[in-house]
């Protein structure tokens, strides 16, 4: 049994549909539901729902404090190779974009984590493309072996493993692994991953089992906002949460929001997602979930993580290079996609106290992993 | 007030804290003082022992505080018993809030984890302050190897629930030959005033403090629900009832006099 089983039970066009078709009372009764469903999910992200914004902002913001405190946990993502086979319509990384492509090396991993300690990270998140001759887990291995001395939590953004890898890269250290579908309209999927493994939709929807069956402490999910319909894609993530948490339950969960950023060689799709979505959609995981970690990036703007911080988030990144090398040792490599916030990590943690919020360095430790 | 024992150690103050969840280190330390607790609780995985100077710790060196260690993170007896090491070492103290949820969702503790992580530590020369389920039959198995305290839920950690699981504490508390310290779900000074008036020997606050409009105002105001509570324990309540306790024609054929 995995996911992918419940998933052929729904229809894409009826899920969409049946979002549109919420009406104000099914929003109120979600928004009074003692426990939400992923039907009241549905609710909570539709057309109907953004006359009740404000509440529901109200509502995540008490919800998340309750259960979260008031404090922000920071990372840094550290980009160890841009190397990839895939072809993906949106990536800097894509296999066809004509770019210099780099794999950090032992000695270039440790003046990369040097950099990062001495702005206090103590969680770092690891990215890779999908270059499994040369990126695979023999490297990935060498690489955790090399970080983990030097922080407190490693996080593993790469792509789609199988269930033993998993296995020995956790018992080896690593505490969490994100792995996004990106989309799950199938009947699309492969207009945007035209080339190489990732263009394989039912293993990458498998992976999220494998990762929970080798018994990883946290994994991430997400959408990439802004390739197809974000609400019947929202949906789907959330239902895949709702499986994962309740097959899996001792992981624990988190969610990330990325909009799609310009970047090399990037097609336009016309499914943006404004603001005030955004901001609804961080709502209505919060209202379904009290305890999942959302994580927002740099790709969003100043003004709006600033705002965001009181409704809902628990995780940031700041200071962010997405290019292997790109805190020290070739800050000038192409980048996955453009950041937008380029605060530093000092000013970010400065905000976050402004805002009447501890700063959180440190919230795992090494030790807690045998 | 009589004072608490617990392992031959003396406590004014029948409040502890949590040190998680403020908004600034400088509001918990605040928080701490206006509470007159002699004893917090510290995340382990919070602590970064690598510095000389944790930030969280250099904001509880204060006079008459008393750290608590906790083992929040683990899932397992195997981790927790290596958990609790590094923060014997670390901390410098072989107290210890022994806390497995191996559940992230709801943060219930593992009974049997919890058990079996218990008597070893204790077998280590660890005090042990188990963090548990309102559950009578495991405080008394966790007395049987020889727990310092047990500190029951009154409802999920973090919820503000208040006492939901009332009629376990009180048989706990009828029954425990060691202290108890109920923990988690105290929602408001009222909840915990009511569990200190049922005969708790201390109560646990986080969340409520932390999270309040005023933390520092809320810390004073729980401390002066826990003296109430705890003096009206110790003057004996008056009991409940429902009729008048008048003459009974039931023993009036008795005839005697009293």
């Amino acid at each position: 049994m995995s996911f992918n089983e419940i998933f052929d039970q729904y229809d894409w066009e009826e899920a969409k549909a049946s979002i549109i078709a919420k009406t104000p009372r099914d929003v109120e009764n979600a928004l009074l539901a003692e426990k939400r469903t992923p039907e009241h999910f549905k609710a909570l992200i539709s057309p109907a729902a953004q006359s009740y914004l404000e509440y529901m902002a109200r509502l995540s913001h008490s919800l998340t404090r309750k259960r979260f405190g008031n404090t922000i946990q920071l990372f840094a993502p550290l980009y160890l190779s841009n190397e990839c086979n895939n072809i993906c319509t949106y990536c800097g990384f894509s296999f066809d974009n004509k770019i210099k492509r780099k794999t950090l090396s032992a000695s270039e991993i440790l003046l990369e984590i040097n950099e990062l300690k001495n702005h206090g990270f103590q969680h770092i998140l690891l990215v890779t493309g999908e270059a499994g001759h040369t990126v695979n887990i023999d490297y990935f291995l060498k690489a955790v072996e090399l970080i983990r001395p030097h922080f407190a939590n490693i996080s593993l953004e790469v792509q789609p493993l199988e269930h033993d890898e998993y296995h020995l890269l956790h018992q080896c250290g690593i505490h969490s692994v994100l792995v996004y579908q990106e989309t799950y309209n199938k009947q699309q999927y492969n207009t945007w991953h035209t080339k190489g493994k990732k263009a394989n939709f039912n293993y990458r929807l498998q992976t999220p089992d494998r990762i929970g069956k080798a018994g990883m402490h946290k994994i991430g999910l997400g959408v990439l906002l802004g390739l197809d319909d974000w609400r019947t894609d929202s949906f789907f993530c959330a239902l895949h949460l709702h499986y994962l948490q309740k097959t899996y339950w001792q992981t624990r969960y988190s969610v990330s929001l990325p909009r799609i950023r310009p970047a090399e060689g990037l097609v336009q799709t016309g499914n943006s997602i404004t603001d005030a979505e955004l901001v609804q959609l961080i709502c209505a995981y919060r209202l379904f979930k009290e305890d999942l970690d959302i994580s927002m990036s740099t790709r969003e703007t100043e003004t709006f993580r600033n705002n965001i911080i009181k409704l809902g988030t628990t995780t940031i990144s700041a200071g962010s290079k997405t290019n292997p090398g790109g805190y020290i040792v070739d800050p000038q490599s192409l980048e996955q996609f453009e950041i937008s916030d380029e605060r530093s990590p000092e000013q970010m943690a400065a905000l976050i106290s402004s805002l009447g919020y501890t700063p959180v360095w440190k919230d795992w430790d090494k030790h807690l992993q045998s | 007030m009589q004072k608490l024992t617990i392992a031959h150690r003396q406590f004014e103050s029948r409040l502890f804290l949590g040190t998680g969840k403020f908004g600034s280190p400088e509001i918990m330390e605040q928080a701490i003082l206006a509470s007159s607790t002699e004893m917090v609780t510290v995340a382990m995985k919070r602590v970064d022992t690598a510095t000389i100077e944790d930030q969280l710790l250099s904001h509880l060196q204060l006079p008459h505080l008393n750290l608590l260690p906790n083992t929040s993170g683990v899932r397992t007896a195997k981790e927790a018993v290596f958990a609790a090491k590094l923060a014997r070492e670390a901390m410098e103290t072989n107290w210890l809030k022994l806390e497995i949820h191996p559940d992230p969702r709801y943060l219930m503790p593992d009974p049997i984890e919890t058990l079996k992580a218990t008597e070893e530590l204790v077998k280590l020369g660890f005090i042990v302050l188990p963090y548990i389920h309102a559950d009578p039959v495991l405080c008394k198995r966790l007395e049987d190897v020889g727990t310092a305290a047990v500190m029951p839920l009154a409802a999920p950690i973090g919820s503000n629930k208040g006492l939901k699981t009332l009629d376990f504490l009180e048989i706990i508390i009828e029954q425990s030959k060691v202290p108890v310290i109920v923990d988690a779900g105290i929602g408001s000074p009222s909840d915990a005033a009511k569990a200190m008036e049922l005969g708790a020997d201390a109560v646990l606050v986080n969340t409520a403090i932390a999270v309040a409009g005023n933390p520092v105002e809320m810390a004073l105001a729980f401390r002066l629900a826990v003296e109430a509570g705890r003096k009206a324990f110790e003057s004996q309540l008056a009991a409940i009832s429902d009729q008048a306790l008048s003459s009974s024609p039931f023993t009036q054929f008795l005839n005697y006099e009293l």
